[in-house]
């Protein structure tokens, strides 16, 4: 039985954005899928070396805020000085609580569980990332190499 | 209580971790070895009856007692 394919183009590059990539390729390779993840643009920000991931509150209106906050605090006080920084801490210390894997941790299951991480080489140019800021084991491509896999697989997503 | 081969505790641990856990145990089982797994995901019922089927290792058993999900997946 041919093992079935999952693609992924990951163009986001925040705390939030950064786990469905992540959580997806690892259940697809535990469940024997062959997984190839395309970070484009901030989907970069998911293969450096240290991960500096956020969240904003800003703009977010879909975000859950603790204490009721959603009714009542004024938007512009999302724009505020350290209220991004003081909403990713609280979103990383909700997950650690509740025995949620970081996604150091989730990034390294995928890469023990052979998912192929690839930076589109277009946009590492673009903002000139430098290789040795990415991690080592990576491979660098364009969309018409990824094409290739993307076009045989059962499973293709854009997140 | 059934008889099993090797232990896996992923109770605390929230999707994919029990799954992931299971799967990188399991890999060093030998065929026909059993696993058992201890979760307290609420979501691992679903999640290791689609594993098994998908992997075709088989679930022996699940069940649910006090308040933690056991399961017994055999090695296929």
């Amino acid at each position: 039985m041919p093992n079935k394919k999952m693609a992924i183009i990951a163009t986001k590059g925040t705390l939030d954005w950064a786990y469905p990539p992540f959580i997806l390729a690892s259940t697809a390779a535990a469940l024997g899928y062959e997984v190839q993840i395309f970070c484009t643009f901030y989907g970069l920000q998911l293969l450096k070396k240290k991960l500096k991931l956020s969240v904003s509150p800003l703009g977010n209106p879909g975000m859950p805020m603790p204490m009721g906050m959603d009714k009542w605090f004024p938007i512009i006080g999302t724009a505020l000085p350290g209220m991004q920084m003081i909403m990713t801490a609280m979103m990383k210390a909700k997950m650690k609580k509740k025995g949620i894997a970081s996604v150091e941790e989730l990034r390294s299951i995928c890469i023990e569980a052979d998912v192929k991480l690839i930076a589109c080489q277009m946009t590492v140019d673009l903002f000139d990332f430098k290789n040795s800021d990415l991690l080592d084991d990576i491979d660098y491509a364009g969309a018409a190499t990824f094409l290739e896999f993307a076009g045989d697989t059962d499973i293709n997503l854009y997140i | 209580m059934t008889e099993f081969n090797q232990k896996l505790d992923a109770t605390g641990l929230n999707c994919p971790l029990p799954i992931l856990k299971a799967k990188k145990q399991l890999n060093s089982l030998t065929s026909g070895e059993i696993l058992y797994i201890v979760a307290t995901d609420s979501g691992s019922a679903k999640d290791f009856d689609a594993f098994c089927k998908q992997t075709g290792h088989a679930l022996l058993d699940s069940n649910e007692a006090d308040g933690k999900y056991h399961f017994y997946i055999q090695k296929a």
